[in-house]
């Protein structure tokens, strides 16, 4: 289930697929080996330009919407997080974008960024958003952040529930303020849950391919990602094209992955069976006050 | 996931993509092109692959055919709306060699595709009701000189126009692009004109943009393929054409928005009394025509074919073809029910419900249907003057190559002589 | 669960013993005593909820206008009109049936990638044995292919063992995308909670599986519900495969149903069914999500204490 495809696609992006034609104009030899004239094709052929613009799109709307997921999806959890009259409601409000299905609210926006949609309407603009340039690549970024911070949000918001509230209220008589319990406390301690959830975010967003397929539409220079890119040609038969984008993009995916656990040291392949009980238990014991510096420790 | 732009259909540019071409296949010599095609046989249910019908006049069809062949029901594989998901489905069954689609509504610039890869079947054209039908229709459906699939519906453009303003000014419908725009000249001077632009049609990256330039340049009498299917972008009038558009975007004729409309788009500018004259499809006139408080044009428009150079410009044909899958079974019935469901007698039960044009001409002036369909001897003039169709084997391709080019030149990206001699060169790649 | 304020000595389990450990204090809640008052507060919850409403009081209010004035930009409909989900419900695809075939599929995926998932991240976090990296870079890899490219291999397989037209279709490739995501949440979740529970709990003669289930499964039912949530929704939305596979109606799930919406032509989009099916489609599914919120958590929580 997990390596045929993998395999078939491997195997498919090393020919091409090329519609020859016989003199009676019908296609012969559709599948040629070409070896890796594909990939040659997508890094230093004619493909290369809009390759490397789609990589740095998508590079672009990953780096900056799971940023801003991140900053809005933290800060819904620690509201959530409180007890406060309309919880409830915030918590249903949160879900709503996350829960509506994700070929409808890309109508929704690009419908919304319409030349006389609402969005030009109420802000008095004349900002053609689905056209090419900034303003199509800020829409994709504002539908994106709003559809998927909610993902973020309810997972940190998992993380801050099972966080122990005497660390809290050690780092109270200490005196923290609310601003450095945050960064001392509750961002170490929620940080494996963020992180996985980043993780799901980065992989996500590296494969974006809805939102801005519907929204601005496909081969737009601006919003074009590497998914659409594999889907354009396989939409033209380029099967052995559009397969090697997506090993380049599964690839790339596996990299950037390796490199956000290896940088900022998630808590993802490590194995703690080994990790130290003693250590644990003396938090447990007296929970404050650096509990931040425990639990680094524990996860290395 | 997509399901988007619900506005991928034909577009009809002389697009001839590759070797191909009636003129490649077509001689004596060649023994094995027009060879006859096998004989369709097996009988039994079979399945009518197709998007949507919100009208349900494809459904009455179906149950009138099942009615009289109990033994050999036909069952209705509804696709998405979207045209790019529908035609995904259909490459996908034929890629696995499934049966389990029989019947295939395809889009009549899909039709060469299919045909090349053999994923239809050839037809006799002897058993086909073919006589009556208009022959840009018919010349659209075949493939290498053979009748590939059998028109179902068809489409053309009309340009409307605002009749109360033009009254006004004192102006007739033009014909001419020169003419529009001194028409518009005139009306916009009016002041219950104020605020009003002249001119629109489908701008966006998407077909749309294919068919409103293959339109220009027809217009202009030139052509994006020429007569041996080679293309033929870089010539006089195809930069006329380009630079129709692209000095209208300049000087304000077409306004700056259009280049995010697709048909619905402009469709609603037109409603809302934002433009003078518009390019679109038959479909609007009926919303353009509500009394229901929605439009503010009902009653205060009119069609023309559209305008061209000098004189009325060439329009692209739309519309669908019926085919049968090559992985089929049963495939004798397929070809009774396809010549049953495109008869006359059932395109005219059809216009009861829909207002998709029938493909015969007769019905066309019809007295009847056009007190229902007012436009249709106005798109008769436009179908029957259209293009000759594309055979376009690699038509995704070449379609995305001409949008790219077009809207560089539209958005201001490139001079339009730069994006047509870069469009010539990459399809001629494509074609070789 | 978000009112357990009081000193109770949360997951106590079953040995009198466990409830005196120091460290038992641990396992408690931390949001009750962190309340947000004044403006400050209410502005927080306006802005939020403004943000995340208004895109969709858009979907409503277009929802209720006609199929004429539907791109209107008035923040009420001119007309009211509930023709479109008159539209929905009245089309060729059956859309209530549809919406029961999204919830068999969703839910069975859920249920599946939790059970798998809860025990797999049990293991990886509890237990210590070989190639547990491997384990965990072989689960990931397999979210990280684009979904499309899987869908041709995956007919023509489907297509010879004649799962065409079934459930199983959908719901397997599903569970391939729903298992990493429901292994690697709860993992990191499992890990966090403390060991000494079920270390007591083991030495108080339970078996390791009384010290997974009556102490480590409710503290980790935030953790747990979150994830059925994300799958759920994960899951619900899928909408390629859900094409591909299946072309009966009687087994179409929603997001295909919305799909095959259509408007009187083809370049109409149904905008106004589309808007439709998608509050049809939302509204339940928070609602049905806040009260499972309560439930589950507060069933998990009160066996624990039993």
């Amino acid at each position: 289930m997990i390596f045929y495809p993998l395999l078939s696609a491997v195997g498919q992006s090393l020919y091409s697929a090329e519609s020859r034609l016989d003199e009676n104009g019908f296609v012969v030899d559709r599948e040629v080996f070409v070896g890796l004239e594909n990939y040659a094709e997508i890094f230093v052929g004619a493909q290369s330009e809009r390759f490397y613009n789609a990589l740095a799109n998508t590079t672009f709307f990953t780096v900056v919407s799971v940023a801003l997921e991140t900053v809005i999806g933290v800060a819904f959890a620690l509201m959530m997080n409180r007890a406060f009259r309309g919880r409830a409601f915030l918590r249903a409000a949160v879900l709503v974008p996350w829960a509506i299905p994700t070929a409808v609210s890309g109508l929704l926006w690009r419908w919304m960024f319409q030349a006389d949609g609402i969005v030009n309407a109420l802000s008095g603009s004349q900002v053609l958003w689905t056209a090419e340039g900034m303003a199509a690549q800020a829409a994709v970024i504002i539908a994106e952040v709003w559809k998927t911070s909610p993902f973020i949000g309810l997972l940190v918001l998992a993380g801050l529930q099972i966080i122990p509230e005497e660390v809290y209220e050690a780092a109270k008589l200490d005196g923290a303020s609310a601003w450095k319990q945050f960064w001392a406390i509750t961002l170490p301690l929620v940080k494996p849950a963020l992180m996985v959830a980043v993780l799901f975010r980065l992989l996500d967003a590296l494969r974006m391919f809805d939102l801005p397929f519907v929204l601005v539409g496909p081969r737009k220079e601006s919003v074009e990602t590497l998914s659409i890119l594999a889907w354009d040609s396989a939409n033209q038969l380029q099967y052995g094209a559009a397969s090697a984008f997506s090993i380049v993009l599964l690839l790339y995916v596996s990299v950037i992955v390796y490199m956000f656990v290896r940088l900022l040291g998630a808590d993802i392949f490590q194995s703690d069976a080994t990790r130290p009980q003693s250590s644990r238990r003396r938090r447990a014991v007296s929970p404050a006050p650096r509990p931040a510096a425990h639990h680094q420790e524990e996860t290395r | 996931m997509r399901q988007r732009r619900p506005n991928r259909f034909a577009t009809l540019s002389a697009l001839a993509i590759g070797v191909l071409t009636m003129t490649a296949c077509g001689g004596p010599s060649d023994s094995t092109a027009a060879s006859a095609p096998e004989e369709l046989s097996g009988r039994g249910p079979i399945t009518y692959v197709s998007s949507p019908d919100s009208s349900g006049a494809a459904q009455e069809t179906i149950e009138a055919w099942n009615a009289a062949h109990p033994e050999e029901p036909v069952e209705w594989i509804e696709l998405p709306l979207d045209a790019d998901q529908q035609r995904q489905q259909m490459i996908q069954n034929a890629q696995i060699e499934s049966d389990a689609y029989t019947v295939l509504n395809l889009d009549v610039v899909w039709t060469s595709e299919f045909a090349a890869n053999r994923w239809v079947e050839p037809l006799p054209v002897e058993e086909l009701p073919l006589d009556g039908m208009i022959d840009a229709t018919v010349e659209a459906a075949t493939y290498a000189d053979q009748q590939f699939a059998v028109p179902y519906y068809t489409d053309g453009a009309l340009l409307y126009g605002r009749s109360d303003l033009l009254e006004a000014a004192g102006v007739q419908m033009p014909t001419t692009w020169e003419a529009m725009e001194q028409a518009c000249a005139a009306v916009l001077e009016l002041p219950e004109a104020e605020g009003m632009s002249c001119y629109a049609g489908q701008f966006d990256k998407n077909e749309g943009l294919t068919v409103n330039f293959s339109e220009a340049a027809a217009s202009a009498g030139g052509a994006l393929y020429d007569a041996d299917g080679q293309p033929s972008v870089d010539t006089p009038e195809t930069l006329d054409a380009l630079n129709f558009l692209v000095d209208g975007f300049e000087s304000g004729m077409i306004p700056q928005e259009a280049v995010t409309f697709q048909e619905e788009q402009g469709r609603q500018a037109f409603q809302d009394g934002d433009l003078v004259f518009l390019r679109n499809w038959p479909y609007i006139y009926n919303p353009l025509s509500a009394q229901d408080g929605s439009s503010q044009v009902a009653g205060k428009f009119t069609v023309a074919p559209i305008p061209g150079q000098d004189g009325p410009g060439v329009s692209t044909l739309g519309g669908r073809n019926l085919a049968i899958s090559s992985s089929a079974e049963n495939k004798a019935t397929a070809l009774d029910f396809i010549t049953f469901f495109v008869s006359q007698e059932q395109e005219r039960a059809r216009l009861e419900l829909s207002s998709r044009a029938p493909v015969y001409s007769a019905l066309f002036e019809d007295q009847e249907i056009v007190s229902a369909l007012p436009y249709l001897p106005t798109l008769l003039q436009s179908v029957e003057s259209a293009q000759p169709r594309p055979k376009a084997v690699q038509y995704g391709a070449a379609t995305a190559a001409i949008q790219d080019a077009v809207y560089a030149a539209i958005t201001g990206k490139q001079t339009p002589e730069e994006s047509l001699a870069g469009l010539q060169i990459q399809l001629e790649e494509l074609a070789n | 669960m978000s009112t357990v304020t009081q000193e109770v000595p949360a997951p106590p389990g079953r040995a009198p013993q466990i409830s005196k450990a120091p460290h038992v204090r641990a396992g408690r809640r931390a949001q009750p005593a962190r309340t947000l008052h004044g403006a400050a507060g209410v502005a927080a919850v306006v802005l939020i909820g403004v943000y995340c409403l208004a895109p969709f009081y858009w979907m409503l209010v277009s929802s209720l206008r006609r199929s004429g004035d539907i791109f209107d930009t008035t923040l009420l409909p001119s007309v009211f009109s509930v023709e479109s989900y008159v539209k929905v419900f009245s089309g060729s695809s059956d859309f209530a049936h549809a919406l029961v075939n999204s919830l068999i599929v969703a839910a069975t995926t859920t249920a599946l990638a939790l059970v798998f998932a809860i025990f797999a991240a049990y293991a990886i976090s509890r237990l210590n044995f070989r190639f547990k990296n491997v384990i965990l870079a072989v689960i990931i890899a397999t979210s990280m292919f684009p979904g499309i490219s899987v869908v041709v291999p995956l007919l023509r397989l489907f297509s010879d063992i004649g799962w065409i037209n079934t459930y199983q279709a959908m719901i397997v490739p599903s569970l391939s995308f729903a298992i990493p995501l429901a292994v690697y949440i709860l993992t990191t979740f499992m890990k966090q909670l403390p060991f000494d529970l079920e270390e007591a709990a083991m030495m108080d003669g339970a078996t390791k599986w009384q010290a997974f289930r009556k102490i480590l499964l409710p503290l980790a039912a935030p953790g747990i519900f979150t994830t059925a949530i994300l799958t759920f929704i994960q899951s619900w939305n899928e909408f390629i495969i859900a094409l591909s596979m299946v072309n009966d109606p009687a087994v179409q799930t929603a997001t295909v149903a919305i799909s095959k919406f259509t408007g009187a032509s083809e370049f109409q989009a149904p905008y106004g069914e589309q808007m439709a099916a998608g509050v049809i489609v939302t509204i339940p599914l928070v609602i049905m999500i806040l009260i499972f919120q309560r439930r589950i958590v507060e069933g998990l929580t009160s066996g624990a204490t039993k």
